[in-house]
């Protein structure tokens, strides 16, 4: 069996506010989870914890990767490891292009596992990018521009899942890399995606529409309402809460006394 | 053990003096011209004060803990050596290509190499004290009199009076220079050092120079009392680019001047990496119409270095155009200072300049001032600054270490990524790699 990614009782704070209050959820590789909720309920909170961002302060529970505690790791150090978040908002950096950064990234994961190596040898790490970039079915002269730095809002997601295909890792969360997208790139995005996918990828899609889900299937739906997971079934779920919304969550809630 | 208080120290002036003026000028047995010019610049030195914190342009720079005893001695050249110098500085410049090079290890040439080509197209490249016996009528016209005079300050006076070595360039009218020159003045002990660089471009001629100036950290103050002057005539261009990483053990006061004719085009970058403390005027004249201007910088100080960078930008005459950028990264207890000063004279109309001092700070403790400013005397013209500090941004950090980099990579590529629109300018590419690796290597506390 592949690595799996565990969340136990997961407490977060952020600022002393309490964001996430008991999450549990487990992604193994080779399976396709969705996670979706409104506004506000957490979900950025907990990738975004599974990574290691500093702001979220973890008060209880577990983050376990590969068998392993990860709570204490760096951001650097998860990734290494095999996670991946493409993120909500994108960071720009500018003065460093797309090529030079993801040649970093993949030169310091290659030192992990030996420290003497020298790097990718350029022709090798061209030839990767420019695979990549077809399946995404970007230009090629997007290697050369600066990370994120003027890219519209699709130009970002797109460069999200490029990093993803360069970086191979093997839980993947997506952060509503739906939003922003227009429908033909969110068919070249999520096909991407579905390329990728295999037994080695584990995926944890967050959403907030049924859109993305035709073409990554998941076989897992979880919905999060106010920093809790209160609902979990299959890809009818997602169907089911197009359909009605989030209220009759919300009475479930209520009505089970919370 | 007792501790003594220390007392307020007094602005003090090197201890120099009229008679050095003198020994030096008969050491190399210098024309009358020359021993003339230094000894009337000596006086205007006398006249003038020592700066003190209560002048406008040294308000932020107190420089009262040099230790002058060492750092403000003449001192006779000894045995240093060309292979003194780290041979990284010492490559060509293209590839393995130069036009020339030029180096001092204290006041001593140790090395003059000027290829056939730059001859044949009558480029002079060599030291000033040669070029004034040399091309007298040339050095003399130029030498102190229109871009650095020693009336412009304090130091620019004490350069004039005792520089005790320095580098000519000269490209004759409508010459285009394509291999670069390349100098190096190295300070390899504590001592005043006094280097000049005098640059002459006619009209028309064209040419790329890098100059650096290094020192190992010695185990007393040293100072650098430098003037550049920088003569761009009409139509002509010259792209300069100047390095700077002293040791921490020096104190730099200089003054650097250019002017350029109509039609010309100067871009200057600078590299100020090293010292103890630096203070650099540097100026550009914008005198003829038509003519550009750009000045360039990155700075990185750490430790407890200070560096403070007076810019200022002179619209002499109409449809000029000047351009600032000024990119700094400041670690530890490093301290910068950046005041520019963008002015247009009366009659200098459609004039555009523009200034902007950006920097990065990744510590507590350290300080940046940013002082813009603008004396416009035409009505029209556009001239905007802007500034803006800013710290490596834990939102930006985590990003490049959530795809597997460690820290100080991540902080490298942000520090690099800030550095690129000024490195891009240096057109020298084993130059830039080598400032590159220079960055690194302060991110790491290794230098
Ligand atoms: N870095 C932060 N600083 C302050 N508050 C934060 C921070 N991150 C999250 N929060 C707060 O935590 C709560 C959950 O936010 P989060 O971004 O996790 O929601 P989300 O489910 O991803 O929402 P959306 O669907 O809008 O992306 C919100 O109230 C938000 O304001
Ligand atoms: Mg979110």
């Amino acid at each position: 069996m592949g690595a799996a990614l565990e969340i136990r009782n997961l407490h977060v704070t952020v600022e002393d506010q309490p964001i996430l209050k008991g999450v549990n959820l487990i992604v193994r590789q080779g399976e396709i989870h969705a996670l979706m909720g409104p506004n506000g309920s957490g979900k950025s909170t907990l990738s975004n914890t599974i990574m290691g961002h500093p702001a979220y302060e973890v008060t209880a529970g577990q983050i376990i990767f590969d068998g392993v505690d990860i709570l204490e790791m760096e951001p650097d150090e998860r990734s290494r490891r095999g996670l991946f978040m493409a993120f909500q908002y994108p960071v720009a950096i500018p003065g460093v292009t797309v090529a030079n950064f993801l040649r970093n990234a993949l030169n310091a994961r290659r030192r992990m596992t030996n420290p003497e190596d020298k790097g990718i040898p350029i022709p090798a790490f061209r030839k990767l990018m420019i695979e990549k970039m077809d399946m995404l079915r970007m230009d090629h002269e997007f290697a050369g521009r600066y990370l994120n730095d003027g890219f519209s809002g699709g130009e970002k997601k797109r460069a999200e899942i490029l990093q993803m295909a360069v970086l191979e890792p093997q839980i993947a969360i997506m952060d509503e890399t739906d939003s922003g997208l227009d429908i033909d790139a969110l068919r070249v995005v999520s096909e991407g995606v579905t390329t990728l996918y295999g037994p080695n990828l584990g995926v944890l899609v967050i959403t907030h529409y049924q859109r993305i889900l035709n073409y990554i299937k998941p076989q897992f739906v979880h919905i999060m309402m106010d920093g809790q997971i209160v609902e979990s079934g299959g890809p009818e779920l997602a169907l089911h809460l197009e359909e009605q919304g989030y209220d009759w969550l919300r009475e479930k809630q209520n009505g089970s006394g919370k | 053990m007792a501790t003594r208080r220390r007392v307020a120290r007094e602005f003090q002036a090197p201890p120099l003096t009229r008679a050095d003026v003198e020994a030096l000028s008969a050491r190399y047995s210098e024309p009358a011209w020359l021993r003339e010019a230094r000894l009337t610049a000596w006086d205007i030195y006398e006249a003038l004060p020592m700066p003190t914190t209560n002048d406008e342009a040294w308000r932020r720079t107190d420089y009262r803990h040099i230790n002058w005893d060492s750092a403000g001695v003449l001192r006779a050249p000894n045995g240093g050596r060309v292979e003194d110098i780290p041979a990284d500085n010492r490559r060509p410049l293209l590839g393995g290509e130069q036009g020339g090079m030029i180096a001092f290890v204290d006041d001593k040439l140790v090395h003059h190499e000027a290829s056939a080509a730059l001859a044949r197209q009558g480029v002079i490249f060599t030291d000033l004290r040669s070029a004034a016996r040399e091309h007298a009528d040339l050095v003399r016209q130029h030498l102190m009199t229109h871009a650095v005079t020693p009336q412009l300050g304090k130091f620019a006076a004490l350069n004039a009076a005792l520089w005790t070595h320095g580098v000519f360039l000269y490209v004759p009218r409508g010459q285009a220079v394509t291999l670069p020159a390349h100098s190096i003045f190295y300070a390899s002990r504590p001592a005043a050092m006094l280097g000049h660089l005098l640059v002459v471009l006619e009209e028309g001629a064209s040419i790329d120079y890098l100059h650096e100036n290094l020192s190992p950290t010695m185990p007393s103050d040293a100072s650098f009392i430098g003037a550049t002057e920088l003569i761009v005539g009409d139509k002509a261009t010259l792209r300069f680019v100047n390095l700077q990483d002293w040791g921490r053990s020096m104190f730099e006061f200089s003054t650097q001047r250019a002017r350029v004719g109509h039609d010309g085009q100067l871009d200057w970058i600078t590299g100020q990496m090293g010292g103890k403390l630096v203070k650099a005027f540097m100026e550009i004249d914008l005198d003829g119409r038509g003519s550009w201007g750009r000045m360039s910088a990155l700075y990185f100080p750490d430790g407890q270095q200070f560096m403070d960078l007076d810019t200022q930008q002179n619209h002499n005459a109409p449809h000029t155009t000047s351009d600032l950028l000024f990119k700094g990264v400041l670690k530890d207890h490093s301290r910068a200072v950046w005041q520019g000063m963008i002015k247009a004279l009366p009659g200098a109309q459609k004039t555009d300049g523009f200034q902007a001092n950006r920097t990065m700070i990744m510590s507590d403790h350290a300080r940046v001032d940013s002082i813009p400013g603008l004396e416009i005397q035409a009505d029209d013209v556009r001239c905007t600054h802007a500034s803006a500090t800013g710290q490596v941004e834990e939102e930006v950090l985590f990003y490049l270490m959530s795809r597997g980099l460690p820290r100080l990579e991540a902080e490298k590529l942000v520090v690099d990524g800030f550095f690129v629109p000024v490195l891009d300018r240096i057109p020298f590419e084993n130059v830039r790699e080598r400032m590159m690796a220079y960055v690194e290597r302060k991110l790491l506390g290794e230098v």
